[in-house]
């Protein structure tokens, strides 16, 4: 072994420092810029919405059921034409997830017959304390585009008859 | 015992009684047939098809009648075509295939037929995850359908039959359960088809809608979630629910029944009771229940319910702590030496009625039991012994119903009468109106009010009527109150148990006295050792009165005032009364659903009921409370253990000799085969893993010497000019407080009522439905006027606990 074999040691680590100090890095610098999520990716849930602002949850509690965690607790009511939540005679009154307990597994996507459940792209879940872990109906469910289609609301009378509409096989 | 067939199913031999339906020998054997529209309580008709099986029987020679012979074994010839196992009834030496290819095809077939125009929203569905179809389409169906899913029939998805039973007319599969429930075992065909072919549709005939009182049973059969009931109506998913064993305390009967429970967050996250459905109990209820018992549960979880003990400090009723309160109450109660009376409810369980009667005794006070009813103590010396079942009554038993009408008092006990008559039971029934089981009576007899003792006594003598009694192997009688008060109903009962006494139809099964009573646990009081006092108003006034689960102010405005009388008042209850208004201590009681204990039903049946739903408050258990007081006046009574007041009360109380606690919960395999994972069999009853209770023996059952007492019957009450007769009796939706809070059943119990025959109606110048003024024994009140055929001309009947306090006939003013 050479006199200056450690110092062609130290040149050849310095030489693949310069190397990567000249490449694109790969750190997002969170929170100001954020890391775009895989289309499969699962976050945080959201209740989603028909386009005409009516409820797709019918608070059947097939996720519930589903749920391995048992994170997922839902109650229903009896929807009415004066005041309707969701196409057909049931609504989920109460609707709640233990974010805590949540593993994010996805089969309450699965299980949802009417795709009411998705896991979104939001990731961004922290809490001070346990009970706000518990995200309720109003934290989950979509914001309405505008004002006349907020639910409750009421709809003409027989129009809306029936919880689950025609599926396709899902999408990614 | 009948003949015995053997046949061989799926290669497995069965051996059954001669007459076994198919699919029933199956059932018997382990082997499930797919059905829909067969129940084996319900006569079949083939309806649905879904029990499609081969079926081959062995040829016989038409000249000797025997087998005929192939390679060793009888030669069996198949039917070229399926047969349904619910229609064909076995035969020696018959093959059933249940699961060959064809048989599977066929079953596949007959699903995606059903499932042409069902609309599959089993996601908002109450029946959804108790399903039998959802089951049998995930078992037996072909998996998908050749059917377009945009030619279902669509038809009207929320229908109220009545205000208790709503029907999906999608949902619907035409099995019939239902209407034939109605037709057969109910005996109110109040529904039915209309239209034909996929219109096909149930509808309702009567008004008020679906006018049954077992209207809820056809939920617990339906095969699918057309017919659902308003109570439970999205209540909360099957599985989400948790299942407690109980006993409907709302009449004598004593049926078993489940309370499904769920933590729910419209109840401010607490346990609550979701809905009741009925338990097996093949002795008492079999597997049904009725509306009563299934909706008036409400009282157990309102806001009405008391939640600490409280005080009355200067007037007002303050809170106070548990020593506080129920040292008063001691204090009170050692004053008072001979003066102390205490009037219990037979709501109260067997503990707690034991611990109030030894309170009683030691005290040296009086123990009443608040009843409109006497003769209580007869069904204890000549009641029915251990081993009678309504359910194995039949040819060779006389029946007699007097002085009640069974539908509204007790309807299950009806509904099994009703069949015990039809195996071949002699049902005599005596009224002096017309009731709903005299359809179904052998004799029927008709009495003027005031002669009902006479009417009992006159079956001992010669005639058709009398000669079918006394040449009967068995005999039972059950007595009411329908238009006797205290000291009639006693004096009937003395009579009744006279003739039986006499005849000797005492101390073997099948055989003895029923009292109808108002109440789940009376007979347990009067077992106990309780008396009936007619004045109660006379039996408060200036004493010291220990109340517990009675509320006589809001009965009757007599007791109401002999109350404010009363030297010192003690109240324990599970809610707010108008007698806890009026209370000086008011005692918190836990609600049957929140604890455990034992009834004694009118069979005297010990059942045991087990907690449901955690305590509300600061309640405790009324025998807790009945020993916490008698701590503070140096009387040991145990407070802490269920088990440990029965085994005391097994120990001193005769009839309840050699009973344990263990015992009471013990079960027998029981038919039909209910509440498994095949629900599509018996409905969703559940199964009885909890015991199916343990009769008590009667005084002529241990061999006692028996002596009836003479009761001299009450001088009838003559109505002057311008005067009806009046005379109470008891309808099953009535303003009771353990009804009243389930407002769900409000339109069914409607207001006061004076029910009138439309000739005494016309006399007196009014209409049906007309508000006049009733006044009697200075009783002053409203009530609407109903006008029935079926009663006499001069009579007018009030119901109990109607908001009209009628104990006994009167003499009454209608204006």
């Amino acid at each position: 072994m050479g006199v200056f074999d450690p110092l062609l040691e130290l040149l050849r680590g310095l030489g693949t420092t310069f190397k990567m100090a000249l490449d694109k890095p790969v750190t997002y610098q969170y929170p100001e810029e954020k890391r775009p999520v895989r289309p499969r990716f699962r976050g945080r849930h959201v209740l989603k919405r028909y386009e005409n602002g009516l409820e797709k949850c019918i608070g059947c509690s097939l996720c519930a059921a589903a749920c391995p965690a048992d994170a997922i607790f839902v109650e229903a009511s009896e929807n009415t034409d004066e005041k309707r939540f969701s196409p057909g005679e049931r609504y989920a009154s109460t609707y709640e997830i233990n974010m805590l307990r949540c593993i994010y597994c996805g089969f309450c996507e699965d299980a949802c017959p009417t795709e009411a459940i998705v896991l979104g792209d939001n990731y961004e879940l922290s809490f001070y304390d346990r009970r706000s872990a518990i995200y309720t109906k109003e934290m989950l469910l979509e914001p309405v585009p505008s004002v006349e289609m907020t639910t409750p609301r009421k709809v003409e009378p027989g129009v809306f008859t029936r919880s689950v509409p025609e599926m396709k096989d899902p999408q990614d | 015992m009948a003949k015995q067939v053997t046949l061989t199913i799926d290669g497995k031999q069965v051996t059954v009684p001669e007459g076994t339906l198919v699919a029933d020998a199956a059932k018997m054997a382990g082997i499930d047939i797919p059905v829909f529209c067969h129940h084996p309580k319900l006569e079949p008709v083939g309806m649905c098809r879904m029990c499609l099986v081969e079926i081959g029987r062995p040829v016989r020679d038409r000249a000797t009648g025997q087998f005929v012979m192939e390679n060793g074994a009888p030669k069996i010839q198949f039917m070229p075509k399926l047969e349904t196992a619910c229609t064909n009834k076995v035969e020696e030496g018959m093959v059933v295939l249940t699961r060959s290819q064809k048989a599977v095809e066929g079953q596949k077939g007959t699903i995606e037929f059903l499932l042409t125009s069902h609309p599959l929203d089993c996601p908002i569905c109450d029946k959804g995850g108790e399903c039998p179809l959802q089951n049998l389409t995930v078992a037996y169906g072909p998996g998908k359908s050749r059917f377009l899913y945009d030619e279902k029939m669509h038809l009207d998805k929320q229908v109220p039959l009545g205000e208790l039973i709503w029907l999906d007319r999608e949902r619907c599969i035409q099995c019939a359960r239902c209407i034939r429930f109605q037709n057969e075992i109910a005996g109110d065909p109040v529904i039915g088809f209309d239209e034909r072919g996929r219109a096909t549709q149930i509808v309702s005939f009567s008004d008020p809608g679906f006018d049954s009182v077992f209207s809820g049973n056809t939920t617990d059969i339906c095969p699918v979630g057309a017919l659902t009931t308003s109570d439970f109506r999205f209540g909360a998913r099957p599985w989400e629910l948790q299942a407690h064993a109980s006993i409907c305390t709302q009449c004598p009967v004593g049926c078993n029944t489940t309370l499904n429970t769920r933590r729910e967050a419209k109840s401010g996250g607490r346990i609550v009771v979701k809905r009741v459905m009925p338990r097996q109990n093949e002795d008492v209820n079999e597997i049904w229940i009725c509306d009563k018992g299934r909706f008036a549960y409400h009282y157990t979880e309102g806001k009405q319910r008391l939640t600490r003990p409280m005080i009355r400090k200067d007037g007002k009723l303050t809170r106070a702590s548990w020593d506080a309160a129920t040292k008063l109450a001691a204090e009170n109660f050692q004053k008072a030496k001979k003066n102390f009376v205490i009037l219990a409810s037979g709501r109260l369980s067997n503990e707690d009625l034991f611990n109030l009667k030894s309170l009683a005794e030691h005290a040296d006070g009086k123990a009443y039991i608040y009843s409109h009813m006497g003769g209580g103590e007869l069904t204890s010396l000549v009641g029915v012994g251990e081993g009678t079942n309504f359910g194995s009554m039949g040819a060779g038993t006389t029946i007699v119903v007097v002085a009640s009408d069974l539908y509204e008092e007790a309807p299950v006990w009806y509904l099994r009468i009703k069949q015990a008559a039809a195996r071949g039971a002699n049902l005599i029934v005596m009224n002096a109106r017309e009731t709903k089981l005299d359809r179904y009576a052998s004799f029927t007899v008709r009495y003027a009010y005031g002669d009902e003792v006479k009417a009992v006594s006159d079956l001992a003598k010669k005639g058709k009527i009398g000669d079918t009694f006394l040449k009967s192997e068995n005999a039972v009688i059950l007595y009411g109150s329908d238009g006797l008060g205290v000291s009639g109903s006693a004096a009937l009962a003395s009579a009744c148990a006279k003739l039986l006494h006499d005849n000797g139809f005492t101390g073997r099964p099948n055989n003895g006295l029923i009292g109808v009573w108002g109440r789940a646990n009376d007979q347990g009081a009067w077992e106990m050792g309780f008396e009936v006092e007619e004045d109660l108003a006379k039996a408060f006034k200036g004493k010291t009165v220990y109340i517990a689960g009675a509320d006589p102010v809001a009965d009757d405005p007599k007791l109401a005032k002999a109350l404010e009388g009363a030297e010192f008042v003690a109240v324990q209850d599970v809610m707010t009364t108008a007698t806890t208004e009026i209370a000086d201590v008011v005692l918190p009681a836990q609600a049957f659903t929140e604890r455990e204990g034992t009834l004694t039903s009118g069979e005297r049946r010990v059942q045991r009921f087990y907690p449901a739903v955690p305590v509300t408050g600061e309640a405790k258990a009324d025998f807790a409370i009945t020993s916490q007081i008698a701590r503070h006046m140096g009387i040991v009574l145990e407070g802490t253990s269920v088990s440990a007041v029965f085994d005391i009360l097994a120990a001193s109380v005769k009839s309840f000799e050699g009973l344990t606690y263990a015992r009471l919960a013990e079960v027998r395999p029981q038919w039909p085969i209910v509440g498994r994972s095949d629900l599509y069999y018996g409905g969703t009853t559940y199964e009885n893993t909890q015991g199916m209770g343990a009769q008590l023996s009667a005084a002529a059952g241990r061999g006692e010497k028996v002596s009836i007492p003479k009761v001299e019957k009450e001088a009838l009450v003559r109505p002057k000019e311008k005067e009806l007769l009046a005379v109470p009796v008891t309808k099953l939706y009535d303003r009771g407080t353990t009804i009243l809070p389930s407002e769900l059943l409000h339109e069914r119990i409607g207001e006061a009522k004076v029910i009138l025959h439309p000739e005494t109606a016309k006399s007196l110048g009014v209409e049906e439905d007309q508000k006049v003024s009733v006044s009697f024994n200075g009783v002053n009140g409203e009530a609407a006027v109903k006008l029935t055929d079926t009663i006499s001309v001069g009579v007018a009947l009030i119901p109990r606990s109607m908001g009209l306090a009628i104990r006994e006939p009167v003499a009454v003013k209608v204006k």
